[in-house]
Formats: C-alpha cells, structure tokens, sequence
C-alpha cells in the first residue's frame, strides 16, 4: 500500500539521486577546466541543503516497516542518515583540491551513490535489501579506493579492497542463505527458532561480513593497505561513514536475531567481546611502530572499532541495552567526525608536503598554526581527552560495559587507550616539538584553500562541541534505540 | 539568581586562552598582557571567594548547579567547603606568579599561555566540581595541557622523555579510578553523579573494600604517592618554572584532593580499612622523598624529591582519619603549593642566569640576587617546618594526629625534618653563599620588578600564614569535620 511516510522514509535517498543527476548533467554542461571546483561546490551545496531538508521533514513519527518490509522507518535509521550525510558534505569539501579526485565529476557522483547505499544500509530490515544495500555502498567505493589510475597504491588498494569486500560478502551471502533455507523468511522481524548449530553458524558467517566492513580483527588486514592506497579524502570516509553503517547494521540484525530474551544473546555477546578485546588490542599495539600517519590512523581506526564494539556488547543485556545502543551512536557520531578531521588535515598537508611520513609533519604548528590546532583538536580527541567529543564517547561506551556487568572489558578498554595516548601525543610530539632541516620553517608555509578551511573549521568547532555539550548529542543518540527493541 | 563565581573563575581562563589563540603570534606584549590581566582577574575572584567563605556556616558554598545531561544524572554542580577554598586561592595564586614568571618565553607564548590557561581551568574545576563525572571531565583537562607545556618549552635533554611517563602515570591513575566511578554510579542505582548524593549511598563494606584502592590511589599517583611517585621528579625538572610551579604547586595537590574526595569522602568503610596500607606508603614516601633529595646534586631535582616528601605528609594526614592529621593536611596542600611555587620561581631565576641547576656549581648568589636569595631561604624555613611559618602550622598537627594513630610511625616521619632541614641548609649555603664561581662575574643580572612582586607575594603568603595561622586553619577544620561526618566519628 502507498502512503506518504515511504516517500519520507526514503526522501534523503531520492534527494540524493537527485543531486547525483544533476551533478551528472553538469558535468557534461560545464567546460572541463573550471567545472572541478564548481561540481565540489554543487556537490557539498546540495548535501546541505539535503541535510537540512531531511533532518525535518524525514524524521519518524513512529517507528514502521514499508516497501513490503523491506525497510525500517525509525530512528536509527534518520540518526545515522544524518549522519552519513554530513560525514559525505565534509569528504566533499575535502575531495575539491584533492589531485585528479576533485577535479571528475564521476568521483562525486560515486560518492553520491555510496551514501545512498549506506543510508539504506541503516534502515534495511529484510536480509535481500540489507544485502543490495551493502553492495550499492561498496562497489562504488571499491572504485574510489583506486580512483588514481596512474598511481600504483592506489590501483593495489583498489582491487585489494574489492577482492577482499567480495570474499566478505559471498560469506555473508552464505549465512544469510542459511537463514533463509532453515527458517522460511528473509524479513529481520520474521525470524526465529534457531537450533544451536544453526545459531552458531549464522553468527560466525554474518560476522565475518560485517567484521570485514567495520574492519574487526582478525579480518583486518585489508584495512592499512587500501588506506594508505586510496586518495586521503577517501580513505577517511572509508574509515568513518562506511564503518559507521557497518555498525548501524551490526546492531540492528544482531538485535533483531537475536533478542536480549532470547537464548543466544550470551553467546553472541561472549563472541562480541573476545572480537573487540583483539580488535582494540592489535589496532593499538601494531598502531606503536607505524611511521606513515596513514598506516597509523587505519590501525588506530582499527582499534576505535574495538572501542565501539565494547558499547554493542551491552546491547544484549536487558537493562543495559539502551543506553548500549546510545553509547555506540554517540561513539560514532564522535569518532566521525574525529576521523573525518584527521584525515582532512592529512589531506591538506600532503597536498604541500608530499608526503605522508610522521616525520614530515616536524614544524608543521610553525608552517600553519591553525592547521596544528586543528591536528591537537582531533587527535586529542581520538586520545580520549576532554573537551573534546572522544573523552565523553569512550566513557559512555565503558559505562555501558561497566552496566553490562563487564568491568573487565572496560578495563582492557582502559589499558588499550593508555597505548593509544602514547601514539597519538608522538605524533603531536613531532608537530609541535621537532623542526624542520634547516628550521626555516617560515620559508615553507602551508596555505589552506578555501574548502580545506572551511571543513576543517567545522569539524574542529563540531568535536569541541561534542565534547562539552554532550547531553542534546546524547539525546539524539540514544533516540536511536527507540523502538528498537 | 547570585553572580555565578565559580563558573567565572573555572571558565574565564578558558576563555581568554581562546581569545589569545585567535590574536596574531607576534604581538607578543599584547598577548602576555591579556594572559596577566586574565590571571589578575582570576586572583581577585578567588580571593574574594576565600574572604567571603562563611566559616560558620560551613558546608559547601557558592552553590551552581545547571543540568548537564539529566539523561545519566550528570551536573555542573559546583560548591567549595573548607578544604578546596584555600586550593582555589592557592591555584589563583600561582597562576597569577605563574604567568609574571613566565614573561621572558620568547618560543610560542601564545600557545604557552593558551595551554596553561586551560590547565588552569581544569584545576579550579576539579577543585570546585561536586559532580563526580565533571570532576573527571575537568582532571583530565588538568593532565594533558601537562604534556605539551613540558615537551615544547621543557629542558631540552629530559622534556620528551619526562612529558610522556608523566603523561602515562597520570592517564593511568585517574582511568582506573575512572572505572571505580563508573562502579559507583551504577552500584549506587540513583542513577546520579551528584557526589552529596552519593555520600549517601550507603555501599556495602565488601564494595568499598574492592573499589577504595584503585580509586585513592589512582588519583594519588597524582599526588606522588609512593609507589607511584617516579613520574613527578623527571616531570618537575624537565618542566618550564611557571609549568613546574603548577605542577608542583597545584596538580599534586589537584590528586590529593580528589583522592580524598572521592576515595575517602565516598568510601569511607574502605577507607578505615585500608588506612594502614596508606599511612605505610605514606610514611615511606616522606622518608625516602627525604633521603632521596638529599643525595640529589641538581637543584630542581631535590626540590622534585622534596615535593614528594612533603606531598607524602599530606597523605599521611589524611590516612590518620582524624580531626588534627586531617586539618594538617588541608594547610598543608596550601603551605606546601606555595613554597615549593616560589621554590620553583627563585631556581627558575638563578638557571635563566647561571645556565646551571649544579648545586656544586653554584655559589654567592646571595651578591648578586640578594632577594632571590631571601626568598628561598624563607621557602626552606617553611620547608623545615620552623614555628612562624606556614610549614610549622601544617606539619604540628599532622604529626599530633599521626601519634594519636600510630606513635611510632610518628617517631619515623619526624626523622624526615631532620634530613629536610640538613639538605635545604646544605643547598641554600652551597647555592647562595660562599664564593662565586669566576665564570659568573657579570653574568649574573638583576632580577625585574614584577619578578619581586612574585616572590614577595608568595613568601608574604607563608609568614601571614605562620604568624597568622586563624586565617586558615578554622575554615579547613570546618571541611575536615564533614569529611570525619561521613567517616562516623566526630
């Protein structure tokens, strides 16, 4: 049946495809020469003016099933819309004056189509969907990841990502048969009675899926090398909006399988924490000896997956569940926009310097001050330090593990971080401390075009805020569980 | 609705570190300006906090309180009692000789200044915060400024090191005491971090048995409690003076105080039961601190040894869980913030000139720096705890309640006067008297006028202190006795 909430509920999705012509349309329109920086502007222009119109208009009254069941209309669902959308503005502006990135009109509209496919990702509610929309995401940014054809990291990120991601998901095809064959159904609400073995295997060969996209350890080890590889801008949407979905989709079909009532959600919670245990501990740890702030970030986002994943845990507890739920949201929220910041001003330095070695950024707080703040702000914040969005993220995360009545994974959490503040405050350490040969920093200045500074601002100001003002932000996260259970 | 002044003081420093951070990096004097005018401002309101305390009413004071997240209970609830309103003058205090000290930084000083200020922020707000989670919020804030104040205008051989075991002890101890917190929020079930709240939680004995260790001492690291105590030495020395000062002077006291706080206020069965176990590291931290410093050569060095010593008593008075060990303690947090401040300051000033922190090195700097040189011999007469001064108002009483506990680890901890007084003697003849190496001779410049406002506020403070002790130690009594109120006794 047609009604007007399934043209709400899948708005921001039509907004996008809209944006995606048009800017198809302009491309062809406008000469090549000046149309790059013109497309970005269209492009981050558009995904505002859909941010703004979606955060009003396609927010749910009440949660629903349409389209047959094959989506979810709730508030997970919006939140993580939201924010997908926003973390797609920002790589934007940070794709304009990236080299032979921002400059092609398909690299925007891949991007376009990739946020489509992560927003359907949030809300999908039927395995078939669920499925159509991991892949919609991830083709387009299998491309994106080998967008530089001349340059030969990025063609091995390429295809590292795509062979990898189509392993991942023929596994994941697997379970999702398995449910299929044993219990008749595909829609998320429909499923039960699950025998033990069925039980098991189902969760081992979903997880091996999603682990895959919200790189979980053991199945990491595509994540450094198509990091490094893919244009900066890229891999930082790579490491934030695409690993968010990741999660979103975790939490929905882990609570829709299997309910804190029913009887495996010990097992599954018991998986979950052994996997955010190694995760957090082999991100941080093989995080210490990297030299190249790429590599270093993909490990640390490794070990922030763990971090999140340490807040699903709580989710199958009964009394823990919401503010689990809440404490992932807001994790992520915070993490976003962190990493996206991060890798923004990776971007921006490269851009000049040339290179991505730790040790290039030495003078970099005399080369550009601002740029520094900017690095002190996020990776302070990836630190865990207040005020700064990722101390309140990782404390709601550990009290939820702490509700769940698992005090020892907050405890590893702990001691994982105190690993973290070691890399982090080295790199901080070559930022403020070290100088350049010859210490004429002066001479080589590090000028920020105009995008660069806008995003960079944004972030900076939207971490701060996070981090002080956290009760609305919260509110907003935890609303995410409404309904979800 | 009153003047919200705890809120202007914890956020006015953050403020004016934002307002420096946007003004242009040359214009040096404008920016040390505003960071003097902001620390003035700082100064004033804390003493007009300090003034206006109304001893007999007692209790906490100065009450905000504006919902922060009501989702989790979480507050900024704010509030001084007798114990933390001398702090937050002691913190204005050395802010303000903080940044007259610190003119002369030629590298950076916009970001120094930003840096300090928001270390200052966090510590006037650990000191006010009667909400547990903003207490934490603002610790933190307090700690990591630490690491790049020290790595980027440290002493070149030590700074990178010193910047980053300090950083790791302090990150260490507050998280694990940070997962003790989150136990008692959810153990309590009122779903509140307000710390009035959960005074009256009521935990079961076997709760604060287990959690009182990891939260006391995860915030006495701070305090430089034995065993913990490696960090502070390295950091005080590799540190710049302004940053030694409020490392010294103000954060140790900033774990002190939390640990009581939160250990003892909040688990006060844990804390009867444990009292033995802190009263042992305590008495070893004042007398090995003690013998550590007198064997140091470097001048800053055994002021670090001796920071630990002295900060030990502090401990100490607390783990006495009585009325005299405890208001002892509470003057002692002040007493000892200002002297090892001006320590601090007055060694600052002799390495700016002699380029050399050897105490067998230096000597006759008493001709040239004659106020200098005063001023520390004032410190170490508060430091040997002489009647007159600060030191002898704090120590008495914490040596009266250690007696009334334990005598005989009285007798030990009375051993470390002793050697405090040989060692500080020792360096104030070697440092200020006798001859004056030859390389010296015109090297050694006068000191500037706002230097000797420094020093003569902070040596000022202790013989008001010692000669005056009425304009303290009543209001830390009226703290003390809510805290022995919880405990049971009194």
């Amino acid at each position: 049946m047609f009604s007007s909430s399934m043209i709400m509920a899948i708005l921001p999705e039509l907004l996008l495809l809209t944006l995606g012509l048009l800017v198809l349309i302009f491309d062809i329109i406008w000469k090549k020469k000046e149309s790059g920086r013109n497309l970005g502007w269209l492009t981050a222009g558009g995904l505002l003016l859909i941010l703004v119109v979606s955060a009003f208009l396609a927010k749910p009254a009440e949660s629903a099933l349409v389209f047959g069941g094959m989506l979810r209309y709730d508030m997970m669902g919006y939140v993580f819309k939201m924010l997908f959308i926003f973390g797609a503005m920002l790589t934007t502006l940070f794709m304009m004056d990236s080299e032979k990135l921002g400059n092609r009109g398909e690299s925007y509209i891949l991007l376009l189509v990739a946020t489509i496919g992560m927003n359907l990702m949030a809300s999908a509610a039927d395995l078939i969907m669920l499925y159509l929309a991991i892949e919609t995401t991830s083709i387009p940014m299998y491309i994106l990841a080998g967008f530089l054809r001349d340059d030969k990291k990025s063609t091995e990120a390429g295809l590292k990502y795509l062979l990898f991601g189509a392993m991942a998901s023929t596994v994941m095809l697997y379970g999702f048969s398995l449910i299929f064959g044993f219990t008749g159904t595909t829609a998320l609400v429909a499923i039960t009675g699950f025998s033990v073995p069925l039980a098991l295997g189902v969760i081992v060969l979903i997880m091996v899926g999603i682990a895959f996209k919200i790189s979980l350890a053991p199945f990491h080890f595509w994540a450094p090398d198509v990091y490094e590889g893919a244009p900066t801008p890229i891999t930082g949407f790579l490491s934030t909006a695409s690993k968010a979905a990741g999660f979103a989709v975790l939490m929905r079909l882990f609570i829709g399988l299997f309910p804190a009532t029913g009887e495996f959600a010990d097992d599954w919670t018991m998986i979950m924490a052994v996997l955010a245990t190694v995760t957090m501990t082999v991100g941080n740890v093989v995080a210490l000896s990297q030299t190249n702030i790429k590599r270093m970030l993909a490990y640390s986002s490794i070990a922030h997956a763990g971090y999140a994943l340490v807040g699903v845990v709580s989710v199958a507890k009964l009394d823990a569940g919401e503010l689990g739920v809440g404490s992932v949201t807001f994790y992520l929220i915070a993490y976003v926009m962190t990493n996206l910041a991060a890798f923004g001003i990776i971007a921006a330095f490269s851009k000049i310097a040339g290179s991505d070695e730790i040790s290039a950024y030495a003078g970099m707080s005399r080369r550009n001050s601002g740029l520094a703040l900017a690095m002190l702000v996020a990776f302070l914040s990836l630190t865990g330090m207040p005020p700064f969005g990722g101390f309140v993220a990782k404390v709601f995360v550990f009290a939820a593990a702490v509700k769940a009545g698992m005090i020892w994974l907050a405890l590893v959490g702990i001691l994982n971080s105190i690993v973290g503040v070691y890399y982090y405050l080295t790199v901080l350490k070559v930022v403020y401390l070290h100088r350049m040969e010859g210490e004429n920093e002066e001479a080589h200045p590090i000028p920020l075009t105009r995008p660069y500074a806008i995003a960079l601002t944004v972030l900076s100001f939207a971490i701060l805020l996070i981090g002080v003002i956290f009760g609305p932000w919260f509110d907003i996260a935890s609303s995410a569980a409404q309904g979800l259970f | 609705m009153t003047f919200p002044i705890l809120s202007v003081i914890i956020f006015s420093p953050i403020v004016a570190a934002l307002i420096i951070l946007v003004m242009p990096a040359e214009r040096k004097t404008e920016i040390r300006m505003t960071a003097l005018v902001t620390a003035a401002f700082a100064l004033i309101l804390s003493l007009w906090v300090y003034l206006n305390y109304d001893q007999a009413a007692a209790g906490y004071q100065f009450i905000e309180k504006y919902a922060w997240m009501p989702q989790l209970g979480i507050s900024l609830h704010l509030g001084v009692d007798g114990i933390s309103t001398p702090l937050v003058l002691l913190t204005g205090v050395v802010m303000f000789t903080g940044v007259i000290i610190s003119w002369g930084i030629d590298d950076r000083p916009r970001e120094f200044f930003a840096f300090l200020f928001l270390l200052a922020s966090g510590v006037f707000g650990v000191f006010v915060a009667l909400d547990l989670f903003m207490l934490f919020f603002f610790y933190e804030i307090a700690v990591f400024p630490m690491y790049l104040l020290i790595a980027i205008w440290g002493w070149v051989k030590t700074r990178e090191y010193a910047a980053m075991k300090l950083t790791l002890y302090l990150f260490i101890g507050s998280v694990i005491a940070l997962v003790g917190a989150l136990a008692m929020y959810f153990e309590s079930g009122m779903g509140t971090f307000n710390m009035l709240a959960l005074e009256t939680a009521n935990f079961s004995p076997e709760f604060q048995k287990i959690w009182f260790l990891p939260v006391f001492l995860g915030f006495a690291v701070l305090g430089g409690i034995w065993p913990f105590h490696n960090w502070s030495p390295d950091g005080h020395v590799a540190a710049p003076t302004a940053v030694s000062m409020f490392h010294a002077g103000v954060l140790m006291k900033l774990g002190a105080f939390a640990a009581l706080r939160v250990g003892i206020m909040l688990l006060p069965v844990g804390a009867q039961y444990w009292s033995w176990l802190i009263l042992a590291f305590a008495t070893v931290n004042v007398v090995y601190g003690a013998f550590i410093a007198m064997t140091q050569t470097d001048l800053k060095y055994m002021i670090g040894f001796s920071s630990v010593s002295h900060m030990g008593l502090v401990v100490l008075g607390f783990a006495t869980l009585t009325p005299e060990g405890m208001t002892g303690a509470g003057v002692q947090m002040f007493s000892h913030g200002v002297m090892t401040a001006l320590f601090f300051a007055a060694t600052g000033m002799v390495y700016d000139r002699a380029h050399t922190r050897q105490i067998p090195e230096l000597g006759g700097m008493i001709k040239p720096l004659p106020f200098v040189g005063i001023t520390f011999i004032i410190g170490g007469l508060v430091s040997m705890g002489m009647p007159g001064f600060s030191g002898f108002v704090a120590e008495f009483p914490i040596f009266m309640g250690v007696w009334m506990v334990k005598p005989w680890v009285a007798i030990l901890a009375v051993i470390s006067i002793v050697i405090t007084a040989a060692y500080i003697m020792l360096a104030i003849r070697r440092t200020f008297f006798g001859e004056m190496p030859k390389e010296f001779e015109g090297h050694i410049t006068p000191i500037s006028v706002m230097d000797k406002v420094a020093l003569t506020l902070l040596s000022g403070l202790m013989i008001g202190l010692g000669v005056f002790p009425q304009i303290m130690v009543p209001m830390v009594a009226t703290g003390v006795e809510n805290v022995l109120r919880l405990l049971g006794g009194a």
